[in-house]
């Protein structure tokens, strides 16, 4: 599905209220912040600091042992999260959410558990050259314990995924299609929909990396039918060191153990032992437990705003982000045009490496990637060894994409002067 | 302190030394794989003594103005003063404060340097703490 305004009866989305909740948005130094790396990792609401705060200073414990008040309150709590984080995107149970680490964990215990039990030679993965680093390597590393094949669904130079000839890529040899639902470089916002049904056609499992997807507008799992979603607690306004990782119930209890250790078990002798239930089978050892509080918060918190009217938010700062750069002599901006992507614009200003660019742009307070946003298949693509990437989140506002451009503008005046 | 010093700004537009030697002794390059910036050095040696580099190469105005003036520095001496060059020194003649990430950009010229002339592979300051 590509993204589309929703609701344009909808009420616009008060930035300045929202920007009260974020004390470091407040941040009282002489340059403001302006913050426009939300993909790389979100701001945190000090509801969601709270939430943690008040887990260390009034229940901490260790949780499904003690056999005292504070820790039942941190086991009910935690497992309350689950269920909070599971209706979030719409699971049909609170055992479909697993506690990971983070994205890359997530993809890697289904590459390693699912994966290394159902993969052989002969087999095909089937991925996009689009791909974050962390949807590519676990499968690669897959493909060579296994003989697998990994291959790739290529893109156009618009940005978005070349489906032409997907009929030759995705055959009954395809045993796993893992893609990204939203590029982290360009915004493209893949049709998962339309191919989770064709993966099915052919029998195929599917991944969603929704990294840059669950933050921005409503996933809903059942509705897409895929078999695992993966994503990231800091890039939805979460703190770090907490990812989910969804899967459909039978996969998930056919799947062998990732990790071994303490609350994974059933019985333990010495040689063997027997698991326990999902999703205790795949969260070996004491969990992050203060992270997957604070990430029920913001899902809490995120439902308060809207996910529709944060869309909504978003897709006007990048039609006016679009519109401002566009002004700008020499810049090449990469990917599709707003409403068929979300969340951020990437460029290169002509003779004027990004690094320097972002180095100019903190001179003037704002805060930008640059590099290759581990996505380097995607930069070779398009014959770029990195580019800058503004990235936006419901606390942007429109005046922050004017000291963006005039920011670019100061860099090409800098260093675009005599140079060879 | 600006990075962004005129002296920086200087060497990145008008670097010395750029370009490449027909017949070098030493050749190297080497990127980082942070961002990759990429330099290559091309030094002539006579009895020790670097007679001539060049150095090329794409990458930010630091790295770029760091392999500038590194250049400048290390012509005319001998490889055992460039031996002795370490991260402190770089800094001092870029003489701007750099944060951990930029501070790769401003080594990776001595890194190449280095490892052309003596094979030390790692990054300029962290030679202990690979030996621990
Ligand atoms: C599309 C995508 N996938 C995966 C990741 C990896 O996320 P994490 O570093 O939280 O594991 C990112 C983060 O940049 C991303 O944008």
């Amino acid at each position: 599905m590509y993204a589309q305004p929703m609701n344009n009866s909808l009420n616009p989305l008060d930035s300045e209220a929202i920007r009260n909740d974020f004390s470091i948005l407040k941040g009282e130094s002489d340059l403001p912040l302006i913050y426009l790396d939300s993909a790389a990792t979100s701001q945190t609401p000090d509801c969601v600091i709270e939430a943690m705060d008040a887990y260390y200073r009034t229940y901490n414990s260790n949780i499904h042992r003690g056999i005292y008040r504070i820790s039942e309150e941190a086991t009910a709590k935690h497992e309350e999260a689950r269920q909070r984080i599971g209706r979030f995107i719409n699971a049909r149970r609170p055992s479909q959410i697993i506690f990971t680490r983070n994205t890359t964990e997530s993809i890697n215990l289904v590459a390693y558990s699912w994966g290394s039990a159902n993969l052989r030679e002969g087999d095909e993965i089937l991925v996009t050259v689009m791909e974050h680093h962390s949807n590519l390597l676990p499968w690669q590393l897959l493909s060579q314990r296994t003989g697998a094949k990994l291959r790739f669904i290529e893109i156009t130079d618009e940005g978005v995924l070349q489906l032409d000839g997907l009929d030759e890529l995705l055959t009954e040899r395809t045993k796993i299609v893992a893609m990204t639902h939203v590029s982290n470089v360009l915004g493209t916002v893949n049709p998962v929909q339309e191919l989770i049904a064709a993966a099915h056609d052919v029998g195929a499992k599917v991944l969603i990396d929704g990294a840059q997807s669950v933050p921005h507008f409503n996933v809903d799992v059942q509705g897409l039918d895929c078999d695992f979603l993966a994503f990231s607690g800091h890039k939805m306004c979460g703190p770090t060191g907490i990812g989910i990782l969804y899967g459909k119930s039978d996969l998930l209890e056919e799947m062998p153990p990732f990790l071994g250790g303490g609350s994974m078990i059933r019985s333990v002798q010495r040689e063997s032992s027997t698991y326990a239930d999902v999703p205790a089978k795949f969260e070996a050892g004491t969990p992050a437990i203060a992270e997957a509080i604070g990430l029920a918060a913001a899902v809490d918190y995120l439902n308060k705003v809207g996910l529709e009217a944060i869309f909504v938010h978003e897709q006007e700062l990048l039609e006016y982000a679009h519109q401002k750069l566009n002004e700008i002599e020499d810049i090449t901006i990469y990917g599709p045009k707003p409403r068929q992507k979300t969340g951020a614009i990437t460029f290169n200003l002509e003779g004027i490496h990004p690094h320097d660019l972002a180095g100019v742009l903190d001179t003037v307070g704002v805060a930008v990637r640059a590099g290759h946003h581990c996505a380097q298949p995607l930069m070779q693509k398009y014959g770029v060894i990195a580019t800058v990437r503004a990235s936006f989140y419901l606390y942007n506002k429109l005046e922050e994409i004017d000291t963006l451009h005039d920011g670019l503008l100061k860099a090409q005046r800098m260093l675009t002067r005599r140079r060879r | 302190m600006n990075i962004y010093e005129e002296d920086i700004l200087d060497h990145y537009e008008n670097p010395s030394n750029y370009g490449t030697l027909e017949d070098p002794d030493i050749s190297y390059e080497e990127d980082n794989p942070l961002c990759g910036d990429q330099i290559r050095m091309d030094l002539q040696v006579e009895d020790g003594i670097i007679t001539k580099l060049r150095f090329c190469g794409h990458g930010c105005t630091i790295s770029l103005a760091a392999a500038s003036m590194l250049t400048e520095e290390v012509k005319g001496k001998h490889l055992d003063e460039v031996k002795q060059l370490n991260k402190d020194d770089m800094l001092d003649m870029l003489g701007i404060p750099l944060g951990p990430v930029r501070l790769k950009c401003g080594l990776l010229a001595l890194k190449v340097l280095k490892a052309g002339a003596y094979g030390l592979k790692c990054w300029p300051g962290e030679e202990d703490e690979e030996t621990e």
